[in-house]
């Protein structure tokens, strides 16, 4: 699988609280959510968000309280996918478990760069300043996870043996 | 090779003799718990999963305490929701308005979790139980879906760092207290992944609420798991709440940690956490004037028994700063009774505070206490993120009990001295 998009950048500790503030949590639809996402730090988002977007963070992306909504409201609102030097536990088992492809990484990426990141051949091409870098695969035990489209689906086809 | 406590405890939920770090295990749940916010989510992911079972209809814990009693028509919808589905499902210990408390602090009382339990639950400050020794951690409301349905989560096996406790804490210094100057010292992602395991002499001498709020914000510094381990107080607080026998795990002496903190109890002074992370403390030494609007005491962190005990016998006879708004929200309905009945709730009424039925509320800037902007809040809870009590532009300084009362006292941040003689 290879996404490219156009990057959109943030830094270190983007909180689940500034993904999708708890004032929205009153609901769990994933379109209200994706009208909010990001707005406490980054009111522009969801004006200038495209579809196929990425999004490039810092470390401990996701950190803070465990709410799903986070990655659901990123995933409605367009991205197709999220690096970051490194994400919180439990964000990073909610993405994996909902399908939001994320990818730690530590190259330099910047705001406004086109990327083309090639899941099967773990690199990460930046199209813009033209540098190619390599990101480690998924253990086995979550690319089966992935591959049949999140934790529940993979239950179910496995007879209960996650 | 010996275990860590915590990997004790999932190799005996995973049938294996022993477990290795980052070895990817699946294991058997002894309880499973979500609220009005994450439970929505988890039962339309059970929905369209079409799994009709439920692994066991005593060990799912659904607690209505965010929004509740419900905030608006939003959060009226989504608690009957849960309602309706946990009728449905014979869902036992579904805990409404009228019964229901935060979570984290109603599930030890109720005596839901014990010593060797494995304990997974869709809010990040489920660690909390690790207070108890048993190993539990905050998921997503998917994770809770697969577990409500099968009974089993998958974990990776976290690797250890161990705190070694020693010494005695000193007056107006608490739990809340020894968790912020470890999350000061390490930072918020400084154990990521990983369990973060009390031990030492000084362990006795912290009573359980001290050791519920300090494994309550392992999460804010990025764990997975905080745990301490089992003595003569953990098991007389087991056999006061709980019928559930306890099994009792402890690390092995040759257990690998990735490193040792000493941490020598009697030299931690209050501290507080500036805006906008929790490792962003300071000690009052290096605290000047910071006028405030909001007091909040409550939370799954410091909204126990004694976290009101000892702040209203700071306020007693004094009374608030007319321009401090001072919310104190006793965390379950239990607490709550003994407010009033030992003569609490007197205290804080007369010296201008409110008295609230238990609920999340403003911790997490749901109702009952938003800031507007550039308004400052002392509160006990345990996040400062931005916009995390309110508007985007307020700000949350995070303390324990005894700074939250003297400064709503005061109208400043306060050390306790300033208003004790
Ligand atoms: S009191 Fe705050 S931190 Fe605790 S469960 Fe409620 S919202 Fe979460």
């Amino acid at each position: 699988m290879k996404i490219t998009g156009k990057v959109i950048k943030y830094g270190d500790n983007v909180d689940t609280d500034v993904i999708i503030p708890a004032r929205y949590l009153n609901s769990s639809n994933a379109k209200e959510l994706a009208s909010h996402c990001m707005e406490d730090i980054d009111k522009t988002f969801v004006g200038r968000v495209e579809v196929g977007n990425i999004m490039v963070a810092g470390s401990n992306f996701g950190c803070g309280s465990s709410r799903e909504h986070a990655p659901i409201a990123i995933k409605e609102s367009g991205i197709a996918c999220v690096i970051a030097k490194s994400f919180a536990r439990i964000f990073y088992r909610n993405a994996i478990n909902t399908g939001l492809a994320i990818v730690e990484y530590d190259g330099e990426i910047d705001e406004g760069d086109t990327i083309e990141v090639d899941f099967d051949k773990g690199t990460i091409k930046n199209i813009t300043s033209n540098t190619v870098g390599k990101f480690p695969p998924f253990p086995e035990f979550l690319q089966n996870i992935i591959k049949k489209g999140g934790l529940l689906n993979s239950l179910k086809e496995s007879d209960n043996e996650i | 090779m010996g275990m860590t406590m915590s990997q004790k405890i999932l190799a005996a939920h995973c049938g294996k003799e022993t477990v290795k770090n980052g070895e990817l295990i699946s294991a058997k749940l002894d309880l499973v718990l979500g609220n009005d916010v994450t439970s929505p989510v988890a039962i339309n992911e059970y929905n369209k999963s079409k799994c009709n079972c439920i692994f066991d209809c005593q060990k799912v814990v659904l607690v209505m305490d965010h929004f509740t009693p419900n905030k608006d028509i939003k959060a009226a919808e989504q608690t009957k929701q849960v309602r309706e589905w946990a009728d449905e499902k014979g869902i036992e210990n579904f805990f409404d308005v009228g019964e229901m408390g935060v979570e984290h602090a109603l599930l030890p009382e109720k005596g839901l979790v014990v010593a060797g339990d494995l304990v997974i639950g869709a809010d990040s400050h489920t660690c909390t139980y690790g207070a108890l020794g048993a190993f539990s951690t905050g998921v997503g409301s998917t994770d809770m879906a697969a577990g409500m349905a099968y009974g089993k989560a998958w974990f990776k096996v976290p690797s250890a760092v161990k705190f070694n406790l020693y010494g005695k804490l000193n007056k107006w210094v608490s739990g809340k207290d020894v968790i912020l100057h470890i999350i000061g010292m390490v930072g918020v992602d400084g154990m990521l992944y990983k369990s973060m395991e009390f031990s030492g002499e000084g362990v006795k001498n912290l009573t359980m609420d001290d050791r519920f709020t300090i494994c309550n914000m392992a999460i804010e510094a990025g764990a997975k798991n905080g745990i301490f381990p089992v003595d003569k107080q953990t098991l007389k607080y087991i056999k006061e709440h709980s019928k559930k026998t306890p099994v009792v795990f402890s690390a092995d002496e040759d257990a690998e940690y990735d490193e040792v903190f000493n941490i020598n109890l009697s030299e931690i002074e209050p501290t507080i956490a500036f805006p906008h992370l929790p490792s962003n403390t300071k000690t009052f030494k290096d605290i000047g004037e910071v006028p405030i609007n909001q007091v909040v005491i409550g939370s799954c962190t410091n909204g126990r028994y004694s976290d009101f005990e000892v702040a209203a016998k700071i306020l007693k006879g004094k009374k608030v700063n007319k321009r401090v708004r001072t919310l104190i929200i006793p965390a379950t309905q239990k607490i709550f009774l003994e407010l009033a009945q030992n003569g609490l709730t007197k205290i804080f009424v007369e010296a201008g505070c409110i008295v609230s039925t238990p609920t999340c509320g403003p911790c997490l800037g749901g109702h009952m206490g938003i800031l507007a902007k550039g308004e400052r809040c002392v509160s006990t809870t345990n996040r400062n993120f931005v916009g995390r009590m309110g508007h985007p532009e307020s700000e949350v300084y995070l303390a324990n009990p005894e700074v939250a009362i003297a400064s709503a006292i005061t109208g400043k941040i306060s050390h306790p001295n300033e208003v004790v003689d």
